[in-house]
């Protein structure tokens, strides 16, 4: 086990959001911070009508998923939010990797893995 | 109270409060319409039509409207400040309700025309103006045309036209000024539709729906077979109205939209107002039938290929459902629904049509000319629409200093 820690954003489909993170639970994840964001892809957004005005809708409604471990290999955070979002269309996501420097828990001052137990 | 009857009252000024309802009804219609940082400032147009006019016709309006003749063209000043009138009936407008009761009713119609234009001027019309121009308008424009239509020697009355609830002085009327006004006015810095809460605009739409009930089977004002027949007709070209500009989307654009049913329902409730009284209810479906197609068609397409930005569709909706309706009244008109009416041209009788083509004629000529010219006045006066950088911030913040969502602020 290393001493590394590693921050894992996922960027999805606000549909998958649940499967997501009860196959998180699954295998140890102790906290994830989701926001709702705009964006798009591959896929650009979609069309719209209304009152029989076509509209381009160029930002998609997503979710951001960042977690951050030291305990569980972040290989395996990899693995299993493949597994869950994967259909093999566009839209599907997308995962990002990154070291972290520090992690701060703020109630009890405690700092880098210490602050993730 | 000789010759007043009861039920007559108590269904007038039910019905007079049920077109007052169509005043938020609008305000929610068009404020779902609009991004949701202009949704206070169009909101409050419909608001503010309620409150000026309200005042505006008991002191002037109605007098101008319905008081003694003068030329054809206008009432005279006999009834301002509503000078004997009182709860006597007047015979010749209403004859089994007080004479206030008809100044209530008809004062619901004049708020809610003027609000009708705000939706072609949303989300650019600085509010000033916007106070002045429904002050002006409906002291200019709809008091002398309710005036041609309904007051007593009235010049289109006396050429034979039908109006049963407003076709010509509530829908062509505010539909034509509307677009005047989008041109005047000019394009929003963005015209493509970004309704922020679609369900918002479906439950106004709703509400017009309802209203409308008293709108035109108000109209007979008294409780009658021609109210009856009205509120049937009304609710019937609302449905075909909603089929109409459906069946049209799901064909063309492959979905049939909520928006767009509920836009064609109201585009079969403005196309009806005419001849709610007049027709029958199975006239009223193909009236309403073809006023939603008619209404998707000029929305849809011809809006984008002239290019003019009338930002809710009081244009595409009022003006061009509220002609076909004028027309379809010539056509589907029957004596045999109401003795007081005219046969229409499929009871062999052209000239109800001669005189509907002259009333819309004459309504939308003086309507465009006199929103064109009281415009420019007020434009030496007030500036008529916000900054480019108000507008991108919103008219809520910059005009009225409060926000509809603030769903930070914990």
């Amino acid at each position: 086990m290393s001493d590394v820690m590693t921050k894992v954003d996922i960027i999805t489909s606000p549909n998958r959001l649940d499967d997501l993170i009860d196959a998180l639970n699954q295998i140890g994840i102790t906290g994830i911070t989701v926001s709702n964001v705009m964006g798009f892809g591959v896929q650009k957004g979609h069309k719209e009508y209304y009152r029989g005005m076509p509209v381009d809708v160029k930002l998609l409604s997503k979710v951001k998923v960042e977690i951050v471990i030291c305990e569980i290999p972040a290989e395996v955070v990899v693995k299993t939010a493949k597994e869950v979002l994967h259909t093999g269309n566009i839209g599907d996501g997308k995962i990002f990797v990154y070291d972290v420097k520090n992690v701060v828990r703020v109630s009890t001052g405690e700092e880098d893995r210490d602050a993730l137990k | 109270m000789e010759g007043l009857n009861g039920a007559d009252m108590a269904f007038v000024i039910f019905s007079a409060a049920l077109v007052m309802f169509m005043v938020p009804g609008l305000a929610l219609f068009y404020g779902g319409m609009v991004k949701s940082k202009n949704v206070l400032s169009t909101t409050l147009h419909s608001y503010a039509a309620l409150v000026v006019i309200s005042v505006q016709w008991i002191f002037i309006g109605y007098s101008l409207a319905f008081g003694s003749d003068k030329f054809g063209f206008i009432g005279g000043l006999d009834w301002s400040f509503l000078k004997n009138v009182g709860m006597e009936a007047n015979a010749t407008y209403a004859s089994s309700i007080p004479h206030l009761l008809f100044v209530a009713f008809q004062m619901m119609f004049a708020v809610i025309t003027a609000a009708v234009i705000s939706g072609s001027v949303a989300e650019r019309m600085r509010f000033p103006a916007f106070i002045m121009f429904i002050l002006l308008w409906t002291t200019f424009i709809y008091d002398p045309i309710a005036h041609w239509v309904w007051g007593d020697n009235g010049w289109l009355r006396n050429l034979g036209v039908l109006d049963f609830a407003g076709g010509f002085v509530v829908e062509i009327n505010s539909g034509i000024s509307g677009l005047v006004a989008a041109i005047v006015i000019g394009k929003r810095k963005k015209t493509q539709p970004d309704p922020h809460h679609v369900p918002m605009a479906v439950l106004g739409g709703g509400i017009l729906w309802l209203g409308w009930f008293g709108f035109n089977a108000g109209s007979a004002l008294a409780i009658n077979g021609v109210a009856v027949n009205a509120f049937l007709t009304t609710n019937t070209s609302a449905a075909a109205g909603a089929i109409g500009f459906v069946v049209c989307e799901w064909l063309i654009n492959k979905k049939p939209t909520t928006l767009g049913t509920i836009s064609g329902a109201i585009a079969g409730l403005v196309a009806v107002t005419q001849g709610a009284g007049f027709v029958s209810p199975i006239s009223a479906f193909f009236i309403g039938l073809v006023g939603g197609a008619l209404s998707f068609f000029a929305i849809a397409i011809l809006k984008a290929k002239l290019g003019y930005d009338d930002s809710l569709d009081a244009f595409g909706c009022h003006g061009v459902a509220g002609i076909w309706g004028s027309l379809g009244t010539a056509i589907f008109a029957s004596k045999a629904i109401n003795p007081a009416g005219a046969d229409g041209v499929i009871y062999g009788n052209f000239g109800l049509l001669k005189a509907h083509l002259i009333g819309i004629g004459a309504v939308a000529f003086y309507a465009a000319v006199g929103t064109f010219v009281i415009l420019k006045l007020i434009s030496f006066v007030a500036k008529l629409r916000t900054t480019k950088e108000d507008e991108s911030s919103g008219l809520d913040l910059t005009l009225h200093g409060e926000a509809a969502y603030n769903i930070y602020n914990h």
